[in-house]
C-alpha cells in the first residue's frame, strides 16, 4: 500500500506546530499502524530529517502509552482498538491519513505526537487506591466474599489503560471517564467502600484542579475508549458524589 | 572465584522465618534518613518502592515510561500462582516449591524458591486488600485455573489481564506513598550509569528523556527492577523500550551477569507476518488449557484448508509425546516441540513457521460462550492482528523470545556482588533456574517487591551511615562526563545505517545462532559475527537530531550498543554450558528422541560472568548448587 500522511510536527511545548506531508510507500496491509510509522521514520532518518516522535511501548494494546488522533478520531477508525493494535488493512491503498496528538488543556504537547499526561497520575495520587499497607497478616483473601457480578463490574471498570483517549475525544477535555472508572472499581468492593466518600471528593477535585473540563454527557469518551469502558461508571460516580455530600 | 549465595542452613521449612528474625532492623525514626533509589516501576519495583515508602524510607523511583503504571509487567495475561490449595487438589507450599525447582530444570537455589513459594499466599491476600478484581466463582470465592508445568489448579487471574491488574494495584499503593511524601517519582528518565564509590553502589546517573539533561542521584542503596533482556533477539514479546541497559551498566561497574543463556522462548505467540514486523505478540499460555496443538501428519497437507484435513491425518504432537501433561507441557518443551514439527516441514501459515492451536474439541464440549468467557479478549486480539476468527478456524502460533531467567547475580538477600546494589524481579537470576513456569513471573516480582526487599534492604542499611556519599562526590561528576561523551561519540559517527537496522541484524544472529537450538558451531559463528557487527555499528551508525530534547534515536542507540556487549556474554555462556537444560538447548546434548540431556556432574552451578572490557573474554565465576530437599532427577513430563 502507498499512503499520504499529514503529521503534526511541533518542536516543543511552546513552539508553534504544523502539519507536514510525508509519503509511506510499500506498506504491508498486515503491518500495524506503528510499523507503518517505523517505515516512514526510517525514510526520514535516511534523508536527514528528524523522525516523528511518538509514544509507544508494549504494542499489544495494554500499556496505554500510544495514542494519536487519526483522521480526527482518537486511536483511529477501528472500534475498541488502540493505535498500536490498529492494522493497515483498515485503510485503502492511496488513502490520505491525518495524524495529530491528543489535544486537551491538561495534556501539553511535549514534541510532535507526544503529550504530557502526568495530570492523570495526579488524579490517582489524590485518592485512587485503598489504604492497604503491605503486611503478611492483612487477612486471608477468601474471608472477604465478593459476588461474581460485583467482581465483574469492578473488573469492567478496572480495564482502563489510562491512555487519555477519553480526554482527547471530549469536547470539554474532561477526564471524567478515566476518573470514574477508578472510583467505581473501588466503590463497589468491600475493600474500597470504606473510603469511597473521601475518594470521590478528592479525585473529582484533583481532576478539576489539573485543568480537565467537566462532563456534559456527550459520551464521546465511551465511543473513543479502546477498552470499551462504559459511561455507566460516570453515573455511578455522580451517585457516589451525592451519597458523599449527604454524609 | 567461588560465589556464596548466603543461603540459610537448617530445615528448609523454617529457613526464611529464621533468617528474617536474625536480620537487623532500622529504627523507625532513622528510616527517613536513608535514601533508597528504585529503578523501574513494574511489579517488583512498584511493589518495592511502595512498601519501602510505607516503612518510612525516603524513596526515589525512576522509570523510562511516562507513568509508573506502564511497565511491561502490565502485559502479563494469564495469572499468578499461589499455594492456597483452595481446591483440595493436593497443593501445598512444598508442592509449589517442588514444581518450581523441577520446572527450572534443577538450576535454581532451593532456599530462594522455598521463600517464593512460602510468600506466594501472602501476595494474593495483599492484592485482594488493594482491590485487585480477581476472577470469582458464583459463591464469591476466588477462582483458579490450571497452567503449564503443574498438575494442580493454583493460578489466580483477572480475565486475561492479570499483570495489568496486579501492576495497577502496586501503582496505586505507590501513588498513595507519593501523596504521603515518602516516594518521589521520576518518570521519563533512563538510568545510564551506576555510580560506585569505593566498591559500594551509591547512586545512579540518568538521562531525562524529555530535555536530554544528564543528572546524578545519590542513594544509600540502589535497587534495580529493570526487567529482562530478550529484546537482544530484536523480535520478542517485550515492550519496545525494554533493554539490558540498566543491568549492563551495573556489569560495567563490576556486577556479575548470571546464567544469561537461560532465555525463555514462549510457545503461544502469533507468528510473524513479514519483514516489517516490529515485535511479536504473546497470547497467554492459559490458552493451552483448552486448545490442542497439532500439525498435519503429511507435509503435503500443510497448504490445505483445515476442514480438508481429516482427524486421522492430524498429529496432536504434544499429546502424543507427553501423554500425562499433554498440551500443558512446560514452555521450553512445548516450544521445542513446535520447532521440531516445523523443521520437519509440517509447519503451517506464512513460511511454514507455525502450528495450529485448535479449540474445536473444547467448543464442542463446553460451548462457544464458555470459551468466550475464558479467553474472549485473547481471541479478539488474535483477530485484530491476523484478521482470522479463532472460533471458526484454529489459531496459528509459533514460539517467540519472551522472558529471561538469567540476570544479575544476587545472593539470598537479592543483593548483587556489588554491595549496596540490589536486583529484583526478572532483572535478577534467582528463582526460575533454566526455565520459568507459567504464572510464576508475577509471583516473583511481587514476592521480591512486597515481601523480600523490605527486610533485606533494612538488614543492609542497618550497617550503613545515612547520606555518607552525596552528589558532591567526584565519582558522580566523572559518571556524568562519561555519559555525555558517549552520547557525543554516538552522534558524531554520522554514518549511513539507522540504529534499528543494526538492532534487526543483531537480532537475526541471535535468533538463528543463539536461539531455540544452539550448537558449538552456531555459537562460535555468533561470537565472530557479533563483534564484527558491533565494530560496524561504532563506525557507521547514524543518529540524527539534537541531544537536548526528546530524541528516540539517542535512547535506542545507547540500548543497542549495550545489547552488543551483552550478546557476547550470552553467547559465551551458551557455548560454555555443555549440557541442555530448560531454555538452553544444545543440539549436541539430547537423547535419541530429542529430549534435553542435563549434566549434573559438571554443570550443576550458577555461571556468573564478570565483564572485562570491550573485546575481552568475560571471566567465569561459579556458585555451586546444592539440592538437599529435592533429589536431582531427570525432568520428565511424559
Amino acid at each position: 500500500m502507498d499512503l499520504t500522511l499529514y503529521v503534526w510536527r511541533q518542536e516543543g511545548p511552546d513552539a508553534k506546530g504544523k502539519l507536514e506531508q510525508y509519503e509511506a510507500k510499500n506498506v504491508s496491509p498486515d503491518s500495524s499502524f506503528l510499523e507503518m510509522m517505523d517505515i516512514v521514520n526510517e525514510d526520514l532518518i535516511t534523508s536527514g530529517i528528524d523522525p516523528i516522535e511518538l509514544d509507544n511501548d508494549c504494542r499489544e494494546g495494554i500499556c496505554g502509552t500510544c495514542g494519536c488522533v487519526i483522521n480526527g478520531i482518537p486511536h483511529g477508525p477501528q472500534k475498541e482498538t488502540t493505535t498500536c493494535q490498529l492494522h493497515m488493512r483498515q485503510f485503502n491503498d492511496g488513502d490520505s491519513i491525518t495524524i495529530e496528538p491528543w489535544r486537551a488543556k491538561a495534556f501539553p504537547v511535549v514534541k510532535d505526537l507526544v503529550v504530557n499526561r502526568s495530570a492523570l497520575d495526579n488524579i490517582i495520587q489524590s485518592g485512587g487506591y485503598t489504604s492497604a499497607y503491605t503486611g503478611e497478616q492483612i487477612g486471608e483473601a477468601n474471608n472477604t466474599l465478593i459476588s461474581k457480578p460485583v467482581a465483574d463490574y469492578s473488573m469492567d471498570a478496572a480495564a482502563c489503560i489510562g491512555c487519555g483517549a477519553c480526554v482527547a475525544a471530549c469536547p470539554n477535555g474532561s477526564a471524567m471517564l478515566f476518573t470514574s472508572a477508578k472510583i467505581a472499581q473501588l466503590a463497589v468492593l468491600p475493600q474500597g467502600e470504606i473510603e469511597a466518600a473521601e475518594r470521590v471528593g478528592e479525585m473529582t477535585e484533583a481532576m478539576l484542579n489539573a485543568g480537565f473540563g467537566n462532563c456534559t454527557n456527550h459520551y464521546e469518551c465511551e465511543a473513543a475508549c479502546p477498552k470499551g469502558i462504559s459511561v455507566k461508571f460516570i453515573a455511578k460516580t455522580n451517585r457516589e458524589y451525592i451519597k458523599a455530600l449527604a454524609k | 572465584m567461588i560465589l556464596d549465595g548466603k543461603c540459610p542452613t537448617g530445615p528448609i521449612e523454617k529457613s526464611w522465618d529464621k533468617y528474617r528474625f536474625e536480620m537487623k532492623l532500622v529504627n523507625p525514626s532513622n528510616k527517613r534518613k536513608y535514601k533508597i533509589l528504585m529503578v523501574g516501576t513494574g511489579l517488583a519495583g512498584g511493589a518495592g518502592a511502595a512498601t519501602l515508602g510505607e516503612l518510612g524510607y525516603n524513596v526515589e523511583a525512576f522509570c523510562y515510561q511516562d507513568s509508573a503504571r506502564r511497565a511491561h509487567s502490565i502485559a502479563a495475561q494469564g495469572g499468578i500462582n499461589a499455594a492456597k490449595n483452595y481446591h483440595n487438589d493436593g497443593d501445598s507450599v512444598y508442592r509449589l516449591f517442588y514444581d518450581t525447582i523441577k520446572g527450572g530444570d534443577f538450576r535454581a537455589r532451593e532456599a530462594d524458591v522455598w521463600r517464593l513459594s512460602q510468600v506466594s499466599n501472602n501476595i494474593i491476600d495483599q492484592c485482594v486488600a488493594q482491590g485487585v478484581p480477581f476472577a470469582r466463582e458464583y459463591s464469591g470465592l476466588l477462582a483458579n485455573r490450571s497452567f503449564g508445568g503443574a498438575q494442580v489448579s493454583r493460578t489466580f487471574y483477572a480475565r486475561g489481564q492479570t499483570g495489568q491488574q496486579l501492576l495497577l494495584g502496586a501503582y496505586q499503593a505507590l501513588s498513595r506513598q507519593v501523596k504521603a511524601g515518602t516516594v518521589k517519582l521520576h518518570p521519563r528518565t533512563e538510568m545510564v550509569d551506576l555510580v560506585v564509590v569505593d566498591g559500594v553502589a551509591k547512586g545512579i546517573t540518568i538521562r531525562n528523556l524529555v530535555t536530554g539533561e544528564i543528572t546524578s542521584h545519590w542513594g544509600d542503596a540502589v535497587i534495580l527492577a529493570t526487567g529482562g533482556y530478550v529484546n537482544v533477539f530484536y523480535l520478542s514479546t517485550n515492550a519496545m523500550g525494554c533493554s539490558v541497559t540498566a543491568a549492563w551498566k551495573a556489569c560495567e561497574k563490576g556486577a556479575f551477569m548470571a546464567n544469561p543463556c537461560y532465555t525463555q522462548i514462549h510457545p503461544t505467540c502469533i507468528p510473524q507476518h513479514g519483514d516489517q514486523q516490529s515485535k511479536l505478540t504473546l497470547m497467554s499460555e492459559s490458552l493451552r488449557n483448552d486448545g490442542r496443538c497439532w500439525v498435519p501428519k503429511k507435509a503435503e497437507d500443510c497448504e490445505k484448508p483445515v476442514t480438508e484435513i481429516p482427524e486421522e491425518d492430524r498429529d496432536y504432537y504434544l499429546e502424543r509425546k507427553y501423554p500425562s501433561f499433554g498440551n500443558l507441557a512446560p514452555r521450553d518443551i512445548a516450544s521445542r516441540a513446535a520447532k521440531e514439527q516445523c523443521d520437519d516441514g509440517r509447519g503451517v501459515g506464512p513460511g511454514k513457521r507455525g502450528v495450529y492451536l485448535d479449540y474445536q474439541t473444547a467448543i464442542d464440549r463446553v460451548g462457544e460462550n464458555t470459551i468466550k468467557e475464558r479467553y474472549g479478549n485473547l481471541f479478539d486480539m488474535y483477530e485484530k492482528i491476523t484478521d482470522e476468527n479463532a472460533y471458526k478456524q484454529p489459531m496459528r502460533i509459533y514460539p517467540a523470545p519472551h522472558y529471561s531467567m538469567g540476570g544479575l547475580w544476587v545472593d539470598y538477600n537479592c543483593m548483587s556482588n556489588v554491595p549496596g546494589l540490589f536486583v529484583l524481579g526478572e532483572a535478577n537470576f534467582s528463582v526460575h533456574g533454566a526455565n520459568r513456569l507459567g504464572a510464576s513471573a508475577l509471583m516473583q516480582g511481587l514476592s521480591d517487591g512486597y515481601f523480600v526487599i523490605p527486610y533485606t534492604v533494612g538488614n543492609y542499611l542497618a550497617g550503613v551511615k545515612p547520606g555518607e556519599v552525596t552528589e558532591e562526590h567526584a565519582e558522580f561528576k566523572r559518571s556524568r562526563e562519561e555519559v555525555e561523551s558517549r552520547i557525543d561519540k554516538l552522534k558524531n559517527i554520522k554514518g549511513d545505517r539507522s540504529v534499528a537496522s543494526f538492532h534487526r541484524a543483531l537480532g537475526k544472529i541471535m535468533w538463528e545462532d543463539v536461539g531455540m537450538a544452539r550448537s558449538k558451531e552456531s555459537l562460535t559463528d555468533a561470537l565472530k559475527a557479533i563483534p564484527k557487527l558491533r565494530d560496524e555499528f561504532w563506525q557507521n551508525v547514524k543518529v540524527t537530531g539534537a541531544k537536548d530534547t526528546r530524541n528516540g534515536q539517542i535512547e535506542d542507540a545507547g540500548r543497542v550498543a549495550d545489547f552488543f556487549e551483552f550478546a557476547q556474554v550470552l553467547a559465551a555462556d551458551a557455548l560454555h554450558r555443555e549440557e541442555s537444560c530448560g531454555g538452553h538447548f544444545r543440539v549436541e546434548h539430547q537423547t535419541e528422541d530429542g529430549e534435553a540431556t542435563r549434566d549434573d556432574e559438571n554443570f550443576c552451578y550458577v555461571a556468573a560472568w564478570e565483564y572485562k572490557g570491550v573485546g575481552k573474554a568475560p571471566e567465569l565465576h561459579k556458585e555451586p548448587l546444592k539440592f538437599e530437599n529435592i533429589k536431582l532427577a531427570v525432568r520428565s513430563y511424559k
